[in-house]
């Protein structure tokens, strides 16, 4: 496929139907059909309403608290002898990570459709606890459907969904990971239609849900686009950000889709190791099939099936991606790389380490692949990192990595 | 077209209600699947519509995903399901059979793959979940070259203008979902089953089946009398799981299954 590089291009897809490309789509059962309507025409109006957009923009404003930094971290970068490396600073966001931008957005819809329910999936608990909180602020009564396994390796986001008023369920089929967590939210929601919002998490599911999660996480890329011509003066030379379903590396890269000079890098889950059946890198090992709503690249046996998946990450350990980052690999203007466990919690130790900034695991996999593309690139080169989330909620997991229990 | 047509021809005609019992392909064994859909026939199944397991059944109950779980551990896979069809088909060459089942595992067989093995099984008729009127075309015409029905779902929330566009694709029945929900889920309201019936005949002639929350005699007695089929899924897989959790064999779950059709048989029977 030959493609413009012009940012209308970019900006075109996905069409009326959905589509990137051959992905995305609307492949959910009948009774959601409708809903699904009634979400895309409210989208329509509203995106263009300047009310609904102050609206939100004053949450991002004084409950976000955005826009986030960009913070040059100079020591680690010096420390690589690189390229100068930027982080856009996802981490300082009210409740922790990039998740709410797009919480407060779907919220905001919900309360417009006069829906007093929400639910949620979460994986490791970043965007339930996102979820939670814009209900408690907007008193709609909410439900994060959650893995059972989750919720084990999660017990403090559990927690703090608990504490803001959520009720957390826990999900006992298949996997018992973010997944099935997914086939749970849409089961409440084909029953539950009337009355409940589902706001997913991800730049994932069917349409509209792609492009609006795209559009509210695209705050990310306009503030670091912008923030990098008043600080450096220039654009950067490359993105990078980490993919699971993919909202925080769409947020970053979609703004700047049109600059063909800066290169962008999604920086998929390896586990441990490509070559292992342990993984979670749909866009490097998988092949395109349709799960939860959209056709995108999927891991999956021979016979459709959908394979367990094994991330350090438990934001990372999905099947699917979202369907435009499918497409992006398909065109070319996007490279889909891998970090695998090792590297990302290499990375995690570094930066807590070089510069008192301790990322979330999924982020730390974004660090280990810019830490090897800064060593490659002059010093008169810059690479903006998306900081995704902060790790506080890892320390767990990463203590016991170190033989520590609490 | 397939055999379904003309199947409920036959049964207007003999003023009948087709009853159609779902069972899972594989569950509770490969081997139990063939003579289980044999004794479904035999205690007054018209129609059978085998399940294909899936490891993401979005649709589902707890009941049927467990089915789904159970038959996936023994390897059941699209190809196992159509290869049931064709034994089946061996001694049984009238009784119309679906698959029902998700997107993916059609799509990854390829859809002129599936259509070319499913008409050598001797299927009549797919139907796929989470493949609305909107993303079909690539499907309907492969079913079409091997004259298979595609079976389209109508819900409780179709809109009317939705459910001609619907028609218009639709071929062998519509299936009407009973209830906003899951298979399986117990909320059912028989007169706005009727009414919504109404409302697909309005815009099409071809015969309705109602679907999910459908679970005893009396639930298919009444939803009988305003459909020409009513299909009975969670029951008769919960009849089956029910005997093995109890120490039952699996030539005793069939039993099961077949023994609770039969009174479903009679209860729509009774409402003619």
């Amino acid at each position: 496929m030959s493609i413009s590089t012009k940012q209308e291009a970019f900006a075109a897809v996905p069409d009326a139907e959905g589509r990137f490309g051959e992905y995305g789509g609307k492949f959910v059962s009948e009774t959601l059909m409708s809903a699904l309507a009634e979400l895309e025409q409210l989208y329509r109006e509203l995106s263009s309403d300047p009310g609904f957009q102050r609206e939100l923009d004053a949450d991002l404003t004084h409950y976000v608290g955005r826009p986030s930094p960009l913070y040059e971290a100079t020591r680690w970068s010096d420390t690589i002898g690189g390229a100068r490396i930027f982080l856009k600073r996802e981490d300082l966001n009210h409740t922790g990570a990039h998740k709410v931008n797009n919480t407060i957005g779907q919220a905001l819809l919900a309360k417009h459709m006069g829906k007093k329910r929400v639910i949620a999936e979460t994986g490791a608990g970043q965007h339930g606890v996102a979820t939670a909180t814009i209900a408690a602020r907007l008193g709609l009564q909410c439900q994060v459907f959650m893995g059972e396994e989750d919720i084990h390796r999660q017990a403090l986001n559990v927690y703090r969904m608990k504490l803001l008023g959520a009720e957390v369920i826990s999900v006992t089929s298949g996997s018992r990971t973010l997944k099935d967590a997914m086939n749970e939210a849409m089961r409440d929601w084909v029953t539950n239609v009337d009355d409940t919002f589902y706001i997913i998490g991800t730049v994932a599911g069917p349409h509209p849900y792609p492009l609006l999660v795209r559009d509210f996480q695209c705050v990310i890329g306009r503030e670091a686009r912008a923030q990098s011509l008043a600080q450096a003066g220039r654009l950067p030379d490359a993105l990078v950000a980490c993919v699971g379903g993919g909202s925080n590396a769409i947020g970053l890269f979609h703004p700047f889709l049109g600059d063909e000079a800066v290169a962008m890098y999604g920086v998929e889950a390896g586990g441990h190791g490509l070559s292992t059946s342990e993984h979670a890198a749909p866009l490097n090992a998988g092949t395109p099939g349709v799960l939860h709503g959209n056709r995108t690249y999927l891991m999956q046996d021979s016979d459709g099936q959908i394979m367990h998946t094994h991330s350090i990450s438990a934001g990372l350990d999905y099947p699917g991606v979202g369907p435009e980052h499918a497409w992006l690999k398909d065109v070319g203007r996007v490279k889909y790389v891998v970090a695998n466990d090792d590297e990302a919690l290499r990375a995690f130790h570094t930066l807590t380490r070089i510069e008192g900034i301790m990322p979330a695991l999924e982020s730390s996999h974004a660090l280990a692949y810019a830490e090897k593309l800064a060593a490659k690139m002059s010093p008169q080169q810059m690479i903006v990192v998306n900081l995704s989330g902060r790790g506080d909620k890892d320390i767990h997991t990463v203590a016991q990595l170190d033989g520590i229990e609490f | 077209m397939s055999r379904i047509a003309g199947h409920f021809r036959k049964l207007a005609e003999e003023r009948r209600t087709a009853l159609i019992p779902y069972v899972v392909a594989g569950d509770p064994g490969q081997a139990y699947t063939v003579p289980l859909m044999h004794r479904l026939v035999e205690n007054g199944a018209d129609i059978l519509e085998l399940g294909v397991p899936f490891s993401d059944p979005m649709a589902e109950g707890p009941v049927i995903q467990l089915a789904h779980e159970r038959a996936l551990a023994n390897g059941t896979s699209l190809s196992a399901a159509l290869a049931m069809v064709r034994e089946f088909r061996a001694t049984d060459t009238t009784t119309p059979v679906l698959l029902m089942g998700y997107a993916n595992p059609v799509m990854r067989m390829g859809y002129a793959a599936f259509a070319d093995a499913a008409a050598a099984a001797g299927l009549d008729a797919l139907l796929t979940v989470d493949i609305p009127p909107e993303e079909v075309e690539g499907i309907n015409s492969e079913l079409q070259r091997v004259a298979m029905d595609n079976i389209f779902l109508v819900a409780p929330t179709t809109p009317e203008e939705r459910i001609a566009r619907i028609a218009g694709r639709a071929s062998g029945f519509i299936y009407y979902v009973s209830l906003k929900g899951v298979t399986g889920a117990g909320h059912l309201d028989t007169a706005e089953v009727a009414n919504r019936v109404d409302a697909i005949r309005r815009h099409s002639p071809l015969p309705v089946a109602v679907g999910f929350g459908i679970k005893d005699a009396a639930s298919a007695r009444a939803v009988a009398q305003a459909a020409d089929g009513v299909v009975v899924g969670s029951a008769l897989v919960h009849a089956m799981a029910e005997t093995i959790e109890n120490g039952g064999e699996p030539t005793a779950a069939i039993e099961a299954a077949a023994a609770l059709l039969g009174d479903i048989r009679k209860g729509i029977d009774s409402a003619r």
